[in-house]
Protein backbone atom coordinates (compact mmCIF):
# COMPACT_ATOMS: atom_id res chain seq x y z
CA UNK A 1 0.00 0.00 0.00
CA UNK A 2 2.74 2.50 1.02
CA UNK A 3 6.37 2.03 1.19
CA UNK A 4 9.07 4.58 2.61
CA UNK A 5 12.53 3.72 1.96
CA UNK A 6 15.40 5.29 3.49
CA UNK A 7 13.07 8.57 4.15
CA UNK A 8 15.17 11.68 5.86
CA UNK A 9 14.17 14.90 6.48
CA UNK A 10 16.48 17.64 7.56
CA UNK A 11 15.28 21.05 8.74
CA UNK A 12 17.29 23.85 6.92
CA UNK A 13 16.01 26.85 8.26
CA UNK A 14 18.11 29.70 9.30
CA UNK A 15 21.22 28.05 11.67
CA UNK A 16 22.12 24.22 12.08
CA UNK A 17 20.20 21.98 9.87
CA UNK A 18 17.51 20.17 12.06
CA UNK A 19 17.81 15.72 11.22
CA UNK A 20 14.04 15.49 11.89
CA UNK A 21 13.58 12.13 10.64
CA UNK A 22 17.32 10.11 9.93
CA UNK A 23 16.53 6.98 7.32
CA UNK A 24 13.37 5.22 7.84
CA UNK A 25 12.27 2.16 6.28
CA UNK A 26 8.36 1.55 6.49
CA UNK A 27 6.08 -0.76 4.38
CA UNK A 28 2.53 -1.22 5.26
CA UNK A 29 0.15 -3.63 3.60
CA UNK A 30 -3.25 -3.04 2.74
CA UNK A 31 -6.21 -3.08 5.70
CA UNK A 32 -3.24 -2.85 7.80
CA UNK A 33 -3.22 -0.33 10.92
CA UNK A 34 0.05 1.15 12.16
CA UNK A 35 0.21 3.13 14.73
CA UNK A 36 3.45 5.44 15.50
CA UNK A 37 4.20 6.08 18.50
CA UNK A 38 7.30 8.09 20.44
CA UNK A 39 8.34 11.02 22.84
CA UNK A 40 7.51 14.84 21.86
CA UNK A 41 9.74 15.88 18.68
CA UNK A 42 11.25 12.61 17.59
CA UNK A 43 10.24 13.29 14.13
CA UNK A 44 6.47 11.49 14.11
CA UNK A 45 4.68 14.79 12.40
CA UNK A 46 7.34 15.35 10.04
CA UNK A 47 7.27 11.23 8.76
CA UNK A 48 3.11 11.55 8.58
CA UNK A 49 3.40 14.45 6.73
CA UNK A 50 6.52 13.18 4.12
CA UNK A 51 4.03 10.42 3.58
CA UNK A 52 0.90 12.82 2.74
CA UNK A 53 3.60 14.86 0.61
CA UNK A 54 2.46 17.50 2.94
CA UNK A 55 6.23 18.22 3.60
CA UNK A 56 9.01 17.38 0.95
CA UNK A 57 11.41 14.72 1.57
CA UNK A 58 15.51 15.29 2.09
CA UNK A 59 16.38 12.13 0.66
CA UNK A 60 14.44 8.78 0.30
CA UNK A 61 11.78 7.19 -1.59
CA UNK A 62 7.80 7.05 -1.53
CA UNK A 63 5.79 4.64 -3.14
CA UNK A 64 1.84 4.46 -2.97
CA UNK A 65 -0.19 1.90 -4.77
CA UNK A 66 3.02 0.49 -6.51
CA UNK A 67 3.64 4.18 -8.21
CA UNK A 68 7.07 6.55 -6.83
CA UNK A 69 5.50 10.04 -5.20
CA UNK A 70 8.36 11.31 -3.54
CA UNK A 71 8.98 12.55 -7.38
CA UNK A 72 5.73 14.44 -7.72
CA UNK A 73 5.58 18.04 -8.05
CA UNK A 74 2.82 19.50 -5.32
CA UNK A 75 0.06 19.74 -7.76
CA UNK A 76 1.02 15.97 -8.78
CA UNK A 77 0.29 15.38 -5.01
CA UNK A 78 -2.54 17.32 -4.20
CA UNK A 79 -4.10 14.72 -7.48
CA UNK A 80 -2.83 11.71 -5.57
CA UNK A 81 -4.37 13.17 -2.12
CA UNK A 82 -7.47 13.48 -3.34
CA UNK A 83 -7.37 10.18 -5.04
CA UNK A 84 -6.09 8.27 -2.56
CA UNK A 85 -5.31 9.90 0.76
CA UNK A 86 -7.42 11.00 3.62
CA UNK A 87 -5.45 13.08 6.27
CA UNK A 88 -5.78 14.50 9.79
CA UNK A 89 -4.03 16.94 11.18
CA UNK A 90 -3.12 17.54 14.63
CA UNK A 91 -4.17 21.29 14.53
CA UNK A 92 -7.44 20.33 12.13
CA UNK A 93 -7.11 22.90 9.37
CA UNK A 94 -10.89 23.13 8.75
CA UNK A 95 -11.86 25.66 6.02
CA UNK A 96 -12.96 28.34 8.63
CA UNK A 97 -15.29 30.28 6.19
CA UNK A 98 -17.49 26.82 5.26
CA UNK A 99 -19.92 25.22 7.37
CA UNK A 100 -19.13 21.82 9.04
CA UNK A 101 -20.97 20.18 6.34
CA UNK A 102 -19.33 21.64 3.47
CA UNK A 103 -15.94 21.42 4.88
CA UNK A 104 -16.34 17.43 5.30
CA UNK A 105 -18.29 17.58 1.53
CA UNK A 106 -15.26 19.36 -0.10
CA UNK A 107 -13.02 16.27 -0.70
CA UNK A 108 -16.04 13.81 -2.00
CA UNK A 109 -16.74 16.75 -4.73
CA UNK A 110 -13.08 17.04 -5.61
CA UNK A 111 -12.87 13.69 -5.67
CA UNK A 112 -15.84 13.40 -8.30
CA UNK A 113 -18.54 12.07 -6.10
CA UNK A 114 -22.20 13.09 -6.74
CA UNK A 115 -23.57 15.62 -4.21
CA UNK A 116 -26.25 12.89 -3.15
CA UNK A 117 -23.66 10.81 -2.48
CA UNK A 118 -21.35 13.11 -0.60
CA UNK A 119 -23.84 14.76 1.42
CA UNK A 120 -25.29 11.00 2.37
CA UNK A 121 -21.33 10.08 3.21
CA UNK A 122 -21.30 13.48 5.07
CA UNK A 123 -24.01 12.57 7.37
CA UNK A 124 -23.24 9.26 8.09
CA UNK A 125 -19.64 9.97 9.18
CA UNK A 126 -21.01 13.40 11.69
CA UNK A 127 -23.43 10.81 12.93
CA UNK A 128 -21.22 8.09 13.81
CA UNK A 129 -19.10 11.23 15.38
CA UNK A 130 -22.13 12.38 17.49
CA UNK A 131 -22.14 15.66 15.26
CA UNK A 132 -25.27 15.64 13.15
CA UNK A 133 -26.38 18.51 15.22
CA UNK A 134 -23.30 20.34 14.36
CA UNK A 135 -23.31 20.54 10.49
CA UNK A 136 -24.50 23.81 9.71
CA UNK A 137 -22.23 25.77 12.51
CA UNK A 138 -18.71 27.56 11.42
CA UNK A 139 -15.77 25.55 12.79
CA UNK A 140 -14.94 28.36 14.88
CA UNK A 141 -18.10 28.04 16.85
CA UNK A 142 -17.29 24.41 17.15
CA UNK A 143 -14.96 22.96 20.70
CA UNK A 144 -11.04 21.79 20.02
CA UNK A 145 -12.71 18.45 20.22
CA UNK A 146 -15.50 18.64 17.95
CA UNK A 147 -12.97 20.19 15.03
CA UNK A 148 -11.05 17.14 15.90
CA UNK A 149 -13.87 14.94 15.03
CA UNK A 150 -14.68 16.99 11.73
CA UNK A 151 -11.32 16.54 10.71
CA UNK A 152 -11.10 12.88 11.16
CA UNK A 153 -14.61 13.03 8.99
CA UNK A 154 -13.47 15.30 5.88
CA UNK A 155 -10.08 12.92 5.78
CA UNK A 156 -12.95 10.02 5.51
CA UNK A 157 -15.58 11.97 3.78
CA UNK A 158 -13.59 10.47 0.36
CA UNK A 159 -13.07 6.56 1.13
CA UNK A 160 -9.89 7.12 0.72
CA UNK A 161 -7.19 4.05 0.13
CA UNK A 162 -5.03 5.78 2.88
CA UNK A 163 -5.76 7.44 6.02
CA UNK A 164 -2.77 9.29 7.67
CA UNK A 165 -3.65 11.09 11.07
CA UNK A 166 -1.67 13.08 13.47
CA UNK A 167 -2.79 12.79 17.30
CA UNK A 168 -6.27 12.59 16.00
CA UNK A 169 -7.82 12.30 19.97
CA UNK A 170 -5.16 15.25 21.10
CA UNK A 171 -7.53 17.68 22.29
CA UNK A 172 -10.32 14.83 23.10
CA UNK A 173 -11.96 13.94 26.44
CA UNK A 174 -12.45 10.58 27.00
CA UNK A 175 -15.98 10.08 25.80
CA UNK A 176 -15.13 11.74 22.63
CA UNK A 177 -11.86 9.41 22.16
CA UNK A 178 -14.72 6.40 21.99
CA UNK A 179 -16.58 7.80 19.40
CA UNK A 180 -13.55 8.12 16.95
CA UNK A 181 -12.13 5.15 18.41
CA UNK A 182 -15.52 3.16 17.57
CA UNK A 183 -14.94 5.03 14.05
CA UNK A 184 -11.77 3.89 13.52
CA UNK A 185 -12.41 0.47 14.18
CA UNK A 186 -15.43 0.09 12.28
CA UNK A 187 -13.45 1.28 8.85
CA UNK A 188 -10.11 -0.40 9.60
CA UNK A 189 -12.45 -3.80 9.83
CA UNK A 190 -14.35 -2.84 6.86
CA UNK A 191 -10.48 -2.64 4.81
CA UNK A 192 -9.42 0.84 5.95
CA UNK A 193 -5.12 1.21 5.86
CA UNK A 194 -4.58 3.21 8.81
CA UNK A 195 -1.21 5.10 9.63
CA UNK A 196 -1.90 6.99 12.74
CA UNK A 197 0.40 8.33 15.18
CA UNK A 198 -0.79 8.97 18.44
CA UNK A 199 0.11 9.14 22.37
CA UNK A 200 -2.93 7.49 23.58
CA UNK A 201 -2.35 4.03 24.63
CA UNK A 202 -6.30 3.01 23.53
CA UNK A 203 -6.16 4.31 20.48
CA UNK A 204 -2.44 2.48 19.69
CA UNK A 205 -3.85 -0.74 21.12
CA UNK A 206 -6.39 -0.96 18.36
CA UNK A 207 -3.86 -0.90 15.69
CA UNK A 208 -2.37 -4.09 14.45
CA UNK A 209 1.57 -2.80 14.80
CA UNK A 210 3.33 -0.38 16.43
CA UNK A 211 6.51 1.41 15.37
CA UNK A 212 8.25 3.12 17.73
CA UNK A 213 10.08 6.43 17.11
CA UNK A 214 13.12 7.93 18.90
CA UNK A 215 15.23 10.80 17.47
CA UNK A 216 14.00 10.00 13.82
CA UNK A 217 15.05 6.61 13.52
CA UNK A 218 12.81 3.62 14.01
CA UNK A 219 13.56 1.73 16.98
CA UNK A 220 10.56 -1.17 17.44
CA UNK A 221 8.43 -1.85 14.55
CA UNK A 222 6.41 -4.80 15.96
CA UNK A 223 2.82 -6.47 16.16
CA UNK A 224 0.72 -6.10 19.63
CA UNK A 225 0.24 -9.41 21.46
CA UNK A 226 -2.74 -10.52 22.36
CA UNK A 227 -3.22 -12.02 26.05
CA UNK A 228 -4.13 -15.83 26.92
CA UNK A 229 -6.73 -14.28 29.17
CA UNK A 230 -8.99 -16.43 31.30
CA UNK A 231 -12.22 -16.53 29.31
CA UNK A 232 -15.26 -14.64 31.12
CA UNK A 233 -13.20 -12.12 32.98
CA UNK A 234 -14.69 -9.27 35.07
CA UNK A 235 -13.24 -6.52 36.35
CA UNK A 236 -12.93 -7.81 39.53
CA UNK A 237 -9.48 -9.28 37.83
CA UNK A 238 -8.17 -5.61 37.36
CA UNK A 239 -8.94 -4.15 41.03
CA UNK A 240 -7.23 -4.12 44.33
CA UNK A 241 -9.06 -2.09 46.40
CA UNK A 242 -7.68 -1.73 49.84
CA UNK A 243 -8.80 -0.15 52.95
CA UNK B 1 -11.98 -4.94 54.53
CA UNK B 2 -12.32 -3.17 58.50
CA UNK B 3 -13.48 0.21 57.26
CA UNK B 4 -15.62 -0.72 54.62
CA UNK B 5 -17.38 -2.76 57.53
CA UNK B 6 -17.64 -0.22 59.67
CA UNK B 7 -19.32 1.79 56.65
CA UNK B 8 -21.91 -1.07 56.24
CA UNK B 9 -22.62 -1.33 60.02
CA UNK B 10 -23.21 2.78 59.85
CA UNK B 11 -26.16 2.52 57.53
CA UNK B 12 -27.75 0.08 59.72
CA UNK B 13 -27.14 -3.26 62.14
CA UNK B 14 -26.42 -6.46 60.41
CA UNK B 15 -24.53 -10.09 60.49
CA UNK B 16 -22.06 -11.20 58.82
CA UNK B 17 -23.82 -13.01 56.44
CA UNK B 18 -25.70 -9.88 55.15
CA UNK B 19 -22.59 -7.92 54.82
CA UNK B 20 -20.80 -10.22 52.69
CA UNK B 21 -23.89 -9.42 50.05
CA UNK B 22 -23.99 -5.99 50.89
CA UNK B 23 -20.41 -6.04 49.67
CA UNK B 24 -21.43 -7.76 46.78
CA UNK B 25 -24.31 -5.75 45.66
CA UNK B 26 -21.88 -2.38 46.13
CA UNK B 27 -19.32 -3.11 44.68
CA UNK B 28 -20.34 -6.30 42.37
CA UNK B 29 -17.75 -8.38 40.23
CA UNK B 30 -15.21 -5.01 40.79
CA UNK B 31 -14.79 -6.18 44.22
CA UNK B 32 -13.02 -9.60 45.34
CA UNK B 33 -15.90 -10.99 47.35
CA UNK B 34 -14.28 -12.11 50.74
CA UNK B 35 -15.58 -15.36 52.08
CA UNK B 36 -17.99 -15.21 55.13
CA UNK B 37 -14.97 -16.56 57.03
CA UNK B 38 -12.17 -13.60 56.44
CA UNK B 39 -16.13 -11.87 57.30
CA UNK B 40 -16.29 -13.22 60.67
CA UNK B 41 -12.35 -12.62 61.31
CA UNK B 42 -12.24 -9.06 61.06
CA UNK B 43 -15.93 -8.73 62.85
CA UNK B 44 -14.13 -10.51 65.90
CA UNK B 45 -10.85 -8.27 65.38
CA UNK B 46 -13.43 -5.20 65.43
CA UNK B 47 -15.42 -6.04 67.91
CA UNK B 48 -11.69 -6.57 70.04
CA UNK B 49 -10.69 -2.98 69.69
CA UNK B 50 -14.19 -1.52 70.97
CA UNK B 51 -15.09 -0.52 67.42
CA UNK B 52 -18.21 -3.16 66.97
CA UNK B 53 -20.27 -4.60 69.69
CA UNK B 54 -22.54 -8.15 68.80
CA UNK B 55 -25.54 -8.83 70.52
CA UNK B 56 -27.43 -12.05 70.04
CA UNK B 57 -30.54 -12.64 68.45
CA UNK B 58 -32.32 -15.53 69.05
CA UNK B 59 -33.84 -17.52 65.95
CA UNK B 60 -36.81 -20.04 66.11
CA UNK B 61 -35.52 -23.65 65.34
CA UNK B 62 -31.85 -22.27 63.93
CA UNK B 63 -29.14 -21.16 66.36
CA UNK B 64 -29.17 -17.72 67.83
CA UNK B 65 -27.05 -15.31 65.18
CA UNK B 66 -25.06 -12.33 65.87
CA UNK B 67 -25.96 -9.17 65.24
CA UNK B 68 -23.12 -6.31 64.57
CA UNK B 69 -23.50 -2.95 65.36
CA UNK B 70 -21.26 0.45 65.16
CA UNK B 71 -19.97 1.36 69.03
CA UNK B 72 -19.37 5.21 68.82
CA UNK B 73 -15.46 4.49 68.81
CA UNK B 74 -15.75 2.70 65.42
CA UNK B 75 -18.26 5.83 64.02
CA UNK B 76 -14.84 8.48 65.47
CA UNK B 77 -12.78 5.85 63.69
CA UNK B 78 -15.02 5.62 60.29
CA UNK B 79 -15.27 9.20 60.23
CA UNK B 80 -11.38 9.66 60.62
CA UNK B 81 -10.51 7.57 57.80
CA UNK B 82 -13.45 9.04 55.33
CA UNK B 83 -11.71 12.52 56.33
CA UNK B 84 -8.54 11.88 55.71
CA UNK B 85 -6.27 12.38 52.43
CA UNK B 86 -6.27 9.21 50.93
CA UNK B 87 -2.14 8.25 50.24
CA UNK B 88 -1.12 8.18 46.41
CA UNK B 89 -0.53 4.88 45.13
CA UNK B 90 3.48 4.33 45.28
CA UNK B 91 5.55 3.37 41.93
CA UNK B 92 6.32 0.28 42.90
CA UNK B 93 7.59 -1.11 39.75
CA UNK B 94 9.37 -4.08 39.52
CA UNK B 95 9.84 -2.82 35.39
CA UNK B 96 12.12 -0.08 36.39
CA UNK B 97 14.24 -2.11 38.97
CA UNK B 98 14.92 -4.39 35.77
CA UNK B 99 15.58 -1.44 33.88
CA UNK B 100 17.90 0.31 36.28
CA UNK B 101 19.70 -2.86 37.02
CA UNK B 102 20.00 -4.39 33.54
CA UNK B 103 23.06 -3.82 32.80
CA UNK B 104 24.78 -5.13 36.25
CA UNK B 105 22.97 -8.44 34.97
CA UNK B 106 24.99 -8.31 31.47
CA UNK B 107 21.59 -7.51 29.53
CA UNK B 108 22.64 -4.15 28.67
CA UNK B 109 20.08 -3.80 25.62
CA UNK B 110 17.63 -1.15 27.44
CA UNK B 111 16.10 -0.49 24.05
CA UNK B 112 14.68 -4.06 23.84
CA UNK B 113 13.03 -4.23 27.16
CA UNK B 114 11.43 -0.68 26.96
CA UNK B 115 10.12 -1.98 23.42
CA UNK B 116 8.89 -5.03 24.82
CA UNK B 117 7.52 -2.89 27.41
CA UNK B 118 5.39 -1.01 25.53
CA UNK B 119 4.02 -3.41 23.10
CA UNK B 120 2.93 -5.51 26.92
CA UNK B 121 1.59 -2.48 28.30
CA UNK B 122 -0.76 -2.09 24.80
CA UNK B 123 -2.05 -5.19 25.25
CA UNK B 124 -3.11 -4.84 28.65
CA UNK B 125 -4.97 -1.81 27.41
CA UNK B 126 -6.43 -3.73 24.74
CA UNK B 127 -7.31 -6.05 27.28
CA UNK B 128 -9.18 -3.61 29.09
CA UNK B 129 -10.85 -2.34 25.84
CA UNK B 130 -12.45 -5.58 25.64
CA UNK B 131 -13.36 -5.92 29.06
CA UNK B 132 -15.21 -2.39 29.13
CA UNK B 133 -17.02 -3.35 26.12
CA UNK B 134 -18.39 -6.48 27.70
CA UNK B 135 -18.90 -4.62 31.17
CA UNK B 136 -22.89 -3.90 31.63
CA UNK B 137 -22.82 0.11 31.39
CA UNK B 138 -24.76 0.28 34.15
CA UNK B 139 -22.82 -0.74 36.45
CA UNK B 140 -20.67 2.47 37.43
CA UNK B 141 -18.27 1.07 40.09
CA UNK B 142 -16.95 -1.62 37.37
CA UNK B 143 -17.00 1.12 34.82
CA UNK B 144 -15.31 3.49 36.59
CA UNK B 145 -12.48 1.05 37.77
CA UNK B 146 -11.51 -0.14 34.23
CA UNK B 147 -11.41 3.51 33.59
CA UNK B 148 -9.14 4.36 36.51
CA UNK B 149 -6.82 1.28 35.31
CA UNK B 150 -6.58 2.39 31.67
CA UNK B 151 -5.14 5.73 32.89
CA UNK B 152 -2.83 4.32 35.25
CA UNK B 153 -1.96 2.51 32.45
CA UNK B 154 -1.52 5.31 30.14
CA UNK B 155 0.58 7.01 33.12
CA UNK B 156 3.09 4.21 32.58
CA UNK B 157 3.36 4.34 29.45
CA UNK B 158 4.14 8.05 28.81
CA UNK B 159 6.61 6.91 31.74
CA UNK B 160 8.26 4.55 29.71
CA UNK B 161 8.67 6.98 27.41
CA UNK B 162 10.44 8.89 29.35
CA UNK B 163 13.10 6.39 30.62
CA UNK B 164 13.43 5.31 27.03
CA UNK B 165 14.20 9.29 26.26
CA UNK B 166 16.80 9.17 29.53
CA UNK B 167 18.61 6.14 29.66
CA UNK B 168 19.79 5.53 26.42
N1 LIG C 1 9.13 23.42 10.16
C1 LIG C 1 10.18 23.09 10.92
N2 LIG C 1 11.33 23.76 10.87
C2 LIG C 1 12.39 23.43 11.63
N3 LIG C 1 12.40 22.39 12.47
C3 LIG C 1 11.29 21.65 12.57
C4 LIG C 1 10.12 21.96 11.81
N4 LIG C 1 9.15 21.05 12.12
C5 LIG C 1 9.69 20.22 13.04
N5 LIG C 1 10.97 20.57 13.31
C6 LIG C 1 11.90 19.87 14.23
O1 LIG C 1 12.00 18.53 13.80
C7 LIG C 1 12.02 17.64 14.91
C8 LIG C 1 10.87 16.65 14.78
O2 LIG C 1 9.65 17.36 14.90
P1 LIG C 1 8.23 16.67 14.71
O3 LIG C 1 8.24 15.92 13.44
O4 LIG C 1 7.21 17.72 14.87
O5 LIG C 1 8.22 15.65 15.94
P2 LIG C 1 6.98 14.99 16.74
O6 LIG C 1 5.77 15.08 15.86
O7 LIG C 1 7.44 13.59 17.01
O8 LIG C 1 6.84 15.76 17.99
C9 LIG C 1 11.97 18.51 16.14
O9 LIG C 1 13.27 18.71 16.60
C10 LIG C 1 11.36 19.79 15.63
O10 LIG C 1 11.79 20.88 16.40
MG1 LIG D 1 3.87 16.00 16.26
Amino acid sequence: MIRAIGLVKIYQTGGLPVPAVRGVDLVVEPGEFVAIMGPSGSGKSTFVHMLGGLETRTSGEIWLDGKRADTLSESGWAVLRRQKVGFVFQFFNLVTNMTVADNVELPALLGGASPKHARERREYLLAELGLEERASAAPGQLSGGEQQRVALARALANQPRLLLADEPTGNLDSRNTRDVLKLLGKVHRQGQTIVLVTHDARVASMADRVVSLLDGQIVDDAPIARIQRRPGGTAGDIVELRG
Amino acid sequence: MRLPLLALLAKEPAHGYELKQALEVTFGSAYPSPNIGQIYVTLGRLEKDGFVRAVDVEQSNRPNKKVYYLTAAGREALEAWVDEPTEGPRVRDEFFMKLVLAPLTGISDRMALVNRQRRHYLSLMRDLDELAERTDPGNRVARLLIEGAMLHLQADLDWLERCQEDLN
